[in-house]
């Protein structure tokens, strides 16, 4: 199960690392989730999978479920989808001043 | 006693949520924040005296037991940097009141600039990897809503890449962590320094390392990764640039310095090799830019990149002079780098331009101006009596004994370029004769000399007082070489 995971995680790097080097703006942050998304997988897989379990240890319980890569993947989960949903009004205003969503053309010069 | 240690982060965090409410009344705000900033630098002073004294504060959150709950590390590192990161903001706060016009100032600044403030002293304080990266996100969310603050043209092109950058380190970040988890099966600093030392490093860990360098460099403008930084620090007004150029890539070297002086330390032919080489890189290509560009202020936001070259150099030779030097130096250029961008904003805001072919005679209307600037400059490329000399003359002190010879020659080089990259805006833009083509736009200056000016203070206090900071500075390294003092400090019951 770990493996199938590991390969899913890396399948959404793969995708998403591809993502953010588009040249559109609304790419970039499709490719950011993604990424993130593969970021939360592997947190999840390196607590090591064990299905129908709880994450308690008290006595006598001796199967449980490694409880600290839930807490840390909610962090993680809450902070990127504040910073998608941040980079998304973001994109959508440089899109409106700069006239364009093209990373190409979003390359300027000196500001003077 | 123990709760001494999260005020530092809840003061500013508190301040801000409170702004966020008043914000409609602006005087009302501006007053609060000048109120907040200096009750906050005499409360991490206070607790800087205490820890300094009395030994490492450690906060167990909820009165867990170190490896399991949240911890905070009040260790004389960790304070020293933290006291000097609220003098930048005390500096900022009323340079703020000068500078910036009052549409950004009323659409959130203040708020936005306690919450970086409480970012960075999190990041300084924390004692488990993974709250480091909940600090790291804080004061980046923070930062990326400072950068596109007024919302010019070049704000948004700009910050689109620098909030894109961090957010694939940040995602590296958290991924390099659950890889370190699932190898040692901890995330608290002092029980991975332990744990690590128990396996003896082996190839796995090494590579996570590396790993973690990559997240680091990003965040602290490392060769090759600091392409994003010298234009994305320009764009935004000159107390935003001062923030992020005095801050936040000084808590990348914080964290390098912390992770390659406690946890990575059995491996040094290979992580502290590589920190060495990238060190010399980051030197020269730095202060290359530095001298490729006649726009006064990117010439300030380059000469960022080789002063963490030398902060690197120092973690990378890793002997007790050396790391003493590097903790000097951070020290030193958090002050010296706003101080910095204050002058050369207060330049660029009398001459109306911020291309020095067109600026000249600056000094005859403004003395005061010129004379701050020629000590800064000099301060900046580690001339004796300044600040930057001590922290220099350590750090290249422990590389020529440790034989980096080529380093500790790249080193000096640097330096001079350095001076030459500075001494330029000074030659051409202060000196001279005005040039009759380009007329000054004369805006006031007076209320921005004076927190350069009372930064510079302590850029000659740490220069002349040395004797004062510099055997604490000395313990602390001492300390660092050797992770047990500082897994022993926090494991103690």
């Amino acid at each position: 199960m770990e493996i199938i995971m590991s390969v899913l995680a890396g399948m959404l790097f793969t995708a998403g690392v591809y993502m953010i080097l588009q040249k559109q703006i609304l790419k970039i942050i499709i490719g950011t989730a993604l990424l993130s998304h593969g970021a939360h997988l592997f947190i999840i897989t390196m607590g090591k999978l064990n299905r129908g379990k709880p994450p308690i240890l008290s006595e006598g319980v001796t199967s449980y479920v490694d409880p600290l890569p839930q807490a840390l993947i909610l962090t993680s989960i809450v902070i990127s989808f504040g910073v998608t949903s941040f980079l998304l009004v973001l994109a959508y205003r440089t899109y409106q001043t700069n006239g364009t969503d093209n990373m190409e053309k979003l390359r300027g010069n000196d500001n003077e | 006693m123990s709760n001494l240690a999260i005020l530092p982060i809840l003061l500013p965090l508190l301040t801000g949520i409170i702004l966020v409410f008043l914000n409609k009344r602006l005087p009302l705000v501006r007053l609060i924040t000048r109120i907040m900033v200096l009750v906050n630098l005499a409360v991490v002073s206070i607790i800087a005296f205490n820890v300094i004294q009395n030994g490492t504060i450690v906060l167990k959150a909820g009165d867990w037991t170190v490896p399991y709950g949240i911890v905070l590390v009040a260790d004389p590192l960790a304070m020293l940097l933290v006291v000097t990161a609220n003098i930048i903001s005390v500096a900022c706060a009323f340079y703020a009141f000068k500078s910036l016009d009052e549409q950004r100032e009323r659409y959130y600044f203040y708020p936005l600039f306690q919450l970086l403030i409480a970012g960075v002293s999190g990041a300084f304080l924390t004692g488990d990897l993974f709250n480091l990266f909940v600090f790291f996100e804080v004061l980046l969310i923070a930062s990326y809503g400072l950068i596109v603050l007024g919302g010019t043209k070049e704000q948004f092109r700009e910050s689109f890449k620098y909030i894109i950058i961090n957010l694939f380190s940040s995602m590296l970040f958290v991924t390099t962590v659950s890889f370190l988890y699932a190898v040692v099966g901890t995330v608290n600093m002092a029980q991975l320094a332990e744990r690590v030392g128990e396996v003896q490093q082996d190839g796995v860990l090494t590579t996570i390392a590396i790993l973690l360098l990559i997240v680091f460099a990003t965040k602290g403008a490392l060769f090759p990764l600091y392409f994003w930084l010298p234009k994305s620090y320009t764009v935004p007004p000159t107390v935003i640039s001062a923030l992020f150029g005095a801050l936040l890539t000084k808590v990348g070297v914080y964290s390098i310095l912390r992770v390659f002086s406690l946890i990575f330390v059995y491996n040094l032919s290979v992580t502290h090799q590589i920190l060495l080489i990238l060190a010399g890189f980051t030197l020269v290509f730095g202060v290359i830019g530095a001298l490729s560009t006649n726009n006064v202020q990117l010439i300030i936001a380059y000469n960022i990149i080789p002063a963490v070259g030398y902060m690197i150099l120092g973690i990378g030779v890793f002997s007790a002079t050396a790391l003493a030097g590097t903790v000097y130096y951070l020290l030193h250029d958090m002050i010296i780098k706003a101080a910095l961008f204050f002058l050369v904003g207060a330049m660029v805001a009398y001459a109306g331009t911020s291309d020095l072919r067109k600026m000249g005679g600056i000094i005859k209307n403004q003395p005061l101006l010129g004379w701050l600037f020629f000590i800064a400059a000099l301060a900046l490329a580690g001339l004796p009596p300044f600040s930057g000399f001590i922290g220099k003359l350590l750090i290249l002190r422990g590389a020529f004994e440790e034989g980096h010879y080529v380093l500790g020659i790249i080193g000096l080089m640097t330096s001079l370029l350095i001076l030459l990259s500075v001494i330029r805006i000074f030659i051409n833009g202060f000196w001279g004769e005005p040039k009759s083509e380009y007329v000054p736009s004369g805006n006031p200056i007076k209320g921005k000399i004076l927190p350069a000016a009372f930064l510079l203070v302590f850029t000659v206090f740490l220069g002349l007082g040395a004797e004062f900071v510099y055997p604490t500075v000395q313990t602390i390294a001492d300390q660092m070489v050797d992770p047990i003092n500082y897994i022993d400090s926090v494991m103690k019951e």
